[in-house]
Order: C-alpha cells, then sequence, then structure tokens
C-alpha cells in the first residue's frame, strides 16, 4: 500500500537506528503518547533498535483505556435496555466495567452492534425509527469531528432516536498533567499526529516552553517513528525544547480547520475522569446544551453502578509510563486479553494488549517478522 | 483509536455530505470528505472512521527519506 510500505522498510529503519546512536551521549526517556505508535514500536521491536540509554515509555494514548469504570457502568446499563440498540467501535465490547462488559449484555442477547463509524449508527436510526440507538463517541481529538458531524446530522434531521454516550478526551491536557507530576521522568514526547492532523501543532507550544521539553509530532509507520526518535533526541542534546512536525505529509501547522470547527460546534470543554490517572481539568468534551435531545446521560438516566476495579490491575501505573506490563504480576497469567483484568489487555492500541501479542516471553522475536 | 489509513480517491458523490469511493489496497470503502474539501479523484487522503482528515501531501511525504539522507551527510562532514 502506498504511503505505509516504504515507512516499513528495514533498510531505511537500519540507517534511521545507527543515526540515532551516532548523536546519543546521554540516556534519554522519550514517551510516545499514542497506542497506535505503541503497538508499532513493540510489533517492528522499534526499542530493540535503539542504543541502549534511549528508553521509550508509553503514554495515555487509548482512549478506550482511558473511559472511566463509572461510563463503562453507564454504557452497560443503557446498552442493556429493551428499546435501545447500543452500538460502539469494537474496542469497547470487552472493556471491564464494575461487574460486566458490553460484550456480556450482548451475550445476553441484548441489542449491541459494532460499527466502523459513527455513520453506521446513524444509519441505523434512520432504518429502525422504533428502536433507540445510542452510540459510544470514546476517542480523541482525531474521532471527535466524525462524532460531532453524526449528531449535527442527527439534529439537523430531528433523528430523535438517536443519541450518544460521549466519553471524549483531549490529549493536551493529560501531557500537561503527566509533566506536572512529581514522578515524571518524560525528557522528550512524540506527539499523536493524526490528533495534530485535527488540532495542528498550537497547543503544544505553551507547554514546551513551560516544561523545557521537546515534542516531535509524529506519524505511526516504523520509519516516522524512528525519524520522530532521532528528532527528539537531536533536540535534547543541543539543549532545545521545541514542538516538531515529523509528520507533514498530513499534520499542517493550524490543523484541520473545517473538522476543528464542528468540534467547537457540538462539544464543549469539560472536566474528565481518566482510567488509571483520575481527573484532569478540562480534558473532556461533551455535548453542548443545544444537542441535549441527543446525550444519551440525559435521555436514559440510568442509576450509576458504584465504579470499582480490579484491585490487581496496573493499568494506571501503565498508562503514566511509570510501568511497563510485564512489571505486573497478573500480565498473561490472570489478565489476558479473553478475560482482562484492565482496559490496557483490551484495546488494539492498549500497551498491555501490544505485549502480549508480540512480545510473551520467548515468542515476540519470531512474531515480529510477520 | 486513531488509526488513520491512507486511501486513493476513486470516485465523488456530491450531495449534502461530499462521500467519496476510497481504495485501501484492494478495498473499496465509502468515505465521507466534509472535512477535506480539497481533495479530488487520484488524490491520497488519511481516513479515520469513516472521514477523511487530510490530504496526504506528497512532496511532504518524501522528506523522511531526505532528512535520513541530509543527517547522514552531516555525519560524514
Amino acid at each position: 500500500m502506498k504511503y505505509v510500505d516504504e515507512y516499513r522498510d528495514a533498510d531505511a529503519a537500519r540507517r534511521y537506528a545507527r543515526a540515532i546512536a551516532a548523536i546519543t551521549t546521554r540516556p534519554w526517556t522519550i514517551m510516545e503518547v499514542c497506542g497506535g505508535q505503541t503497538h508499532a514500536i513493540v510489533r517492528f521491536a522499534l526499542d530493540e533498535l535503539l542504543p541502549a540509554g534511549i528508553s521509550l515509555i508509553h503514554g495515555p494514548g487509548c482512549p478506550v483505556c482511558v473511559t472511566s469504570v463509572e461510563l463503562v457502568d453507564r454504557a452497560v446499563a443503557i446498552a442493556s435496555l429493551a428499546e435501545v440498540t447500543f452500538c460502539s467501535f469494537g474496542d469497547m465490547l470487552r472493556v471491564p466495567g464494575s461487574s460486566d462488559d458490553l460484550a456480556a449484555v450482548k451475550s445476553r442477547g441484548g441489542d449491541v452492534r459494532i460499527v466502523y463509524s459513527p455513520m453506521d449508527a446513524l444509519a441505523l436510526a434512520r432504518a429502525h425509527p422504533g428502536r433507540q440507538v445510542v452510540f459510544f463517541a470514546v476517542g480523541f481529538e482525531t474521532t471527535a469531528p466524525a462524532n460531532a458531524m453524526a449528531v449535527f446530522q442527527a439534529c439537523k434531521e430531528g433523528r430523535t432516536n438517536f443519541s450518544v454516550l460521549v466519553s471524549h478526551v483531549l490529549v493536551p491536557p493529560a501531557i500537561e498533567a503527566l509533566l506536572s507530576a512529581p514522578s515524571c521522568r518524560v525528557d522528550g514526547f512524540l506527539a499523536a499526529g493524526h490528533v495534530c492532523t485535527i488540532m495542528g501543532t498550537g497547543e503544544y507550544e505553551p507547554i514546551a516552553a513551560r516544561h523545557r521539553v521537546p515534542i516531535v509530532v509524529t506519524g505511526f509507520e516504523p520509519i516516522d517513528i524512528l525519524q520522530g526518535i532521532h528528532m527528539c533526541v537531536a533536540q535534547l542534546e543541543q539543549g532545545r525544547a521545541e514542538v516538531e512536525n515529523q509528520y507533514p505529509r498530513s499534520v499542517r501547522d493550524q490543523g484541520n480547520e473545517l473538522a476543528a470547527r464542528m468540534i467547537g460546534e457540538v462539544f464543549e470543554i469539560v472536566p474528565r475522569q481518566w482510567r488509571g490517572i483520575g481527573p484532569i481539568a478540562r480534558s473532556g468534551l461533551a455535548l453542548r446544551p443545544e444537542f441535549a435531545d441527543h446525550d444519551a446521560e440525559r435521555k436514559f438516566r440510568v442509576s450509576a453502578v458504584t465504579a470499582a476495579e480490579a484491585p490487581e490491575c496496573i493499568s494506571g501505573l501503565v498508562l503514566q509510563g511509570l510501568k511497563k506490563p510485564p512489571e505486573c504480576p497478573a500480565f498473561g497469567a490472570r489478565c489476558t486479553p479473553e478475560s482482562p483484568l484492565g482496559a490496557t489487555m483490551v484495546s488494539s492500541e492498549g500497551a498491555c494488549a501490544a505485549y502480549y501479542r508480540y512480545r510473551r516471553a520467548g515468542s515476540w522475536r519470531e512474531t515480529t517478522s510477520s | 483509536m486513531c488509526l488513520g489509513i491512507p486511501g486513493r480517491v476513486l470516485s465523488i458523490a456530491e450531495g449534502d455530505l461530499r462521500l467519496a469511493k476510497v481504495e485501501f489496497g484492494g478495498i473499496v470503502k465509502e468515505v465521507c470528505l466534509a472535512y477535506v474539501p480539497e481533495a479530488g479523484v487520484g488524490d491520497y487522503v488519511i481516513v479515520h472512521v469513516g472521514f477523511a482528515i487530510s490530504r496526504v501531501d506528497a512532496a511532504e511525504a518524501a522528506r523522511v527519506f531526505s532528512y535520513l539522507d541530509e543527517i547522514e551527510e552531516l555525519e560524514k562532514a
């Protein structure tokens, strides 16, 4: 595939690895924010190519993983209602709530469906006017324009049987929160290229300046990530702390203004609870009051269950880059993608799922070549 | 979750929302172009959950490799 295959070229990867080693004189810790980048790093064993001093730690960039237990419980309760057709991206189905997940609701006969796009859920609402169609609107800034468009269209059409359960999160406040924590050991960031495709790079300038930390907006293929690391290490070695763009084939400095405008029309910024991390001010999106008719939380006043995490799960530390998945005693034993204790083992972007899939003891070297 | 896949625009249907047929390595899907009105037939777009979020800039796309050549030159110098 064009714009994919050439960025997986093994020779270019080795050349980049050599170039990184050539400029590295001190140990540096770099966090990749996005779970998609985490998966590429683990799948292609990019960390194994780097000089020993460079350590990559994995960030909170997995919206499925940081959606609060309360919201998962609420989704389970709404999906269990007889009149509801509950639509979600596939990743959400096995994310554990306090006692149940959406897959369990489906197996009990609930009408839970996996959709590829929020527009598919809106199409279901058009096709089945007698059903209440609810879409679980999860995601970062990348996904917000699509979800906003579904709500905007539903409102325009007067589609009263379509609503969304919103669990949107924003990346810059999470980076800011990580950097403000006393335990933070991140020297530089690879920022998420698709989030910046929508929002541009401007939000990161004050963060880079305030915390004296380089932030390199980076793509998702192995060569993108290696170039991003090279740019980040070059800044660190030279004592610079700037926002740079490794992914200009998609990211414009000003972002996608049409998409960002639609987000602002439909959503407003609110505080949000991040699973495993805690509350972060101004880090989420909720529907504006004029779209209240399409807000599933208002429409279905389900009582929230007491939210409880599996006590053994260390996903909060994993999401903050303080622990790696294999450091968890439950990893691969009592916690697997089939029977997960925490959300990071479920999502296709969760760090624990990446390590489980590509790097179980003794097997990962074989799997990285596929 | 933020997975975005590059695909080539095959055709565009004008309407309330601009919809395109986009090809991803042989698989064709319908994609909304509302946020990337500048995309035309033959262009590559990055697609996320059924929406194009950017048009791939072909000149910028090659920079990953020219940068590599440049840093290797610098090393030798």
